[in-house]
């Protein structure tokens, strides 16, 4: 594919980024998401929206969150490095920001967009719990009613995220169907909207979904690379080398990239779950292990059967556990704008421990997945590389869920 | 030369009746017992049959049919096992519609126009694909039209007046009204707000319009077929249909007489409600 001269227009005006993208979805919702476009377009020429939304970031999420020059972690990788080599890491400490990931900015701004649509009843999916935190945050915050939709194995792992959404004020309900994980909670949330349209709105969580959700959650998460952009101005004087971060949907991730992607000087790399390993047919690493298909209002890399049957995706990290992922992601893919390479369970459970002992910080384990591949790649690179790493959430959540894996009962 | 689903719905017209439409999965809960199946609808009734072709993540479908599909994956289905059947079923009889109704992934997957070459030299007369609204055109609905397919869409209660063109403009063969918003099987219709928008859909368009998606019983199957062309019943069958089934979702004796009667019984409710004189 030929690169485009930008890789910041996208989409087209029907949703499409390249082959990706679009909006299949059933004739039900095609009018919601018609007037959820035109709400958003006005939103966004409008100065007192952003200003409420930069209000909201400063005061209530807590931004900006901090780059930090993670030092033990560079000092440590570089003592295994050949000499010269070991590149320099800053994370960028979105598990900082008020309910403890990246989630709230995007929920943030949808909210705020509900609000100014009159919608009263907010619906979401969510895998770990993040989405459905910061979703039940702002639904508290702004009196809205909240109905979270999270799959029956994601309840029994994530059970102190679900406690959190519960005390919020928000319904939680398990999704027996399917994998019961969050794909299943994404259907079950569809299923919601289509019956409930004229008074609910669906606060989807990641860069994915029918037009315009994956252009909007990205605009959204963009403030992360913005700030990252700033502030590494101002630490080194210049732009990164690298910048890397986990994906599932890709959220995380793609609100990093966004801000640099025509920073040709930048590399950037996503990180997929590759669960058991990719052999083992047992993950979620879709554009590794997947081809494009249709699912959940957008094409995409999906995984799925020669029938085009969506196959259950496998990472022990419930916020990875998905069969698909943006279709922004899959367009950067087929570019190669960026590199997507994947973490093993093992990876990122080691990567986990590594972090919390060398620099105080407790990651969750979807970010744990990003840091297990910084510390291969970051001794390949030479001393003067500056590496970007999105510590997209903190790892309270998974307390319970690595004790039971170490085998410590709490 | 007019299509089969024209004729049929011509003639159900000249005997003053709507068209019983009947919706059931695709090797639910078995290939053969769902073949038995096809082949036994005409009789006890159905006028059009709609095949679900399963999938994994069927957005727009109630419990019920989420797991008819998913019997049917576990048997084994695949789309071009759907195929076969059609070609078996189109063998025995060349006059009663078919439609395929599912959702885009397993086509796509397919390939659209070895897909569409497919379904056509199988028998099948239309297709039904629930995330393909009019903005995604060109994936199959203009290929299929091309190709010689109906592609049957539709339209709901969201969809309005300014909007109604747009979704109707590539509509072929009939226009499927979706009479809740909602998934199939659980919310009921409601008949006088389904008869005023058939009137509705039909002062834009000259194609038969079927009612689906909240017509459970032959009563409420009766009251809707007073003021629409057809009437579809899905969630229903699949019920009677899971109801006989043994502890491992394997067919019993009882598995296909159940539909059948549930089909004979909707078809007679269909049949003894006059239409009013054409509009």
């Amino acid at each position: 594919m030929n690169a485009p001269n930008s890789f910041r227009t996208g989409p087209d005006d029907n949703g499409h980024f390249g082959l990706f993208g679009g909006r299949f979805v059933a004739e039900t919702l095609m009018p919601l998401i018609l007037d959820l476009e035109t709400a958003y377009n006005e939103a966004k020429a409008d100065p007192a929206y952003k200003a409420e939304m930069d209000a909201g970031l400063k005061h209530y999420v807590g931004r900006p969150s901090p780059l930090y020059y993670a030092e033990r972690l560079t000092e440590y990788l570089r003592a295994g490095a050949a000499p010269g080599m070991g590149a320099k890491i800053y994370f960028k400490r979105e598990e900082l920001n008020h309910t403890g990931s990246h989630k709230v900015n995007n929920v943030l701004g949808q909210i705020l967009l509900a609000r100014r649509m009159g919608k009263k009843r907010i619906i979401a999916e969510t895998g770990a719990g993040q989405h459905g935190v910061a979703t039940a945050t702002l639904c508290a915050r702004y009196g809205l009613e909240c109905v979270v939709y999270m799959g029956a194995v994601d309840v029994a792992r994530q059970a102190p995220n679900v406690f959190r959404m519960k005390m919020l004020g928000a319904s939680v309900v398990p999704v027996q169907s399917g994998s019961k994980t969050l794909k299943d909670a994404m259907n079950e949330a569809l299923r919601d909207w289509v019956t409930n349209v004229s008074d609910t709105f669906y606060c989807i969580g990641t860069v994915a979904g029918p037009h315009p959700y994956p252009a909007m959650v990205r605009d959204f998460q963009s403030i992360i690379g913005t700030e990252t952009r700033e502030q590494m101005l101002e630490m080194e004087g210049r732009l990164p080398d690298s910048l890397i971060a986990c994906i599932g949907g890709g959220s995380n991730a793609m609100g990093l990239f966004h801000p640099f992607l025509d920073d040709p000087s930048v590399q950037i790399f996503g990180v997929e779950a590759a669960g058991h390993g990719i052999p083992s047919g047992q993950h979620a690493a879709s554009l590794t292990g997947g081809r494009p298909g249709v699912l959940h209002g957008n094409r995409t890399y999906l995984l799925m059967d020669g029938d085009g049957q969506i196959a259950e995706a496998h990472s022990i990290s419930a916020g990875l556990d998905y069969p698909g992922i943006g279709p922004e992601h899959s367009w950067l893919h087929d570019t190669g704008r960026a590199t997507y390479i994947s973490a093993t369970d093992d990876e990122a459970l080691a990567a986990f421990q590594l972090v919390a002992k060398l620099e105080g910080i407790i990651p969750a384990l979807e970010p744990a997945h990003a840091l297990a591949k910084v510390a291969d790649l970051a001794p390949t690179l030479p001393e003067d590389h500056l590496m970007v790493v999105n510590l997209s959430g903190r790892g309270d959540k998974d307390i319970p869920q690595v004790a039971d894996i170490l085998g410590t009962s709490l | 030369m007019s299509t089969r689903i024209e004729t049929r719905f011509r003639a159900c017209a000249a005997e003053g009746r709507a068209a019983l439409v009947t919706f059931v999965t695709a090797g639910d809960p078995d290939f053969d017992t769902s073949l038995a199946l096809l082949k036994a609808l005409p009789a006890a009734g159905a006028d059009i049959i709609e095949f679900g072709v399963p999938f994994t993540d069927p957005m727009a479908d109630g419990p019920a049919i989420q797991a008819a599909g998913l019997r049917a994956l576990a048997a084994g289905q695949t789309l071009a096992k759907t195929l076969a059947m059609v070609k078996t079923f189109r063998a025995g009889d060349d006059t009663t519609p078919v439609v395929l109704m599912g959702y885009y992934n397993p086509v796509y997957v397919y390939g659209v126009e070895r897909f569409l070459a497919d379904a056509k030299a199988a028998g099948v007369d239309g297709l039904v694909v629930v995330d393909l609204p009019p903005e995604e055109d060109n994936e199959l609905c203009l290929p299929a039209l091309a190709a010689g397919l109906d592609f049957i869409r539709l339209a709901t209660p969201t969809t309005d007046d300014k909007r109604l063109p747009a979704v109707l403009k590539h509509t072929a063969g009939f226009v499927y009204y979706v009479s809740i918003t909602g998934i199939t099987g659980m919310a009921q219709a409601d008949p006088t707000a389904v008869g005023t928008a058939v009137t509705r859909i039909k002062r834009h368009t000259a194609l038969p319009v079927a009612v689906g998606f909240g017509v459970k019983t032959p009563e409420s199957a009766a009251a809707i077929a007073a003021n629409a062309d057809g009437v579809v019943v899905g969630s229903a069958l699949i019920d009677a249909l899971r109801a006989t089934l043994d502890s491992e979702d394997r067919a019993t004796p009882a598995t296909l007489p159940a539909v059948t009667d549930l089909v004979s019984r909707l078809a007679e409710a269909v049949r003894g409600v006059r239409r009013q004189a054409a509009e």
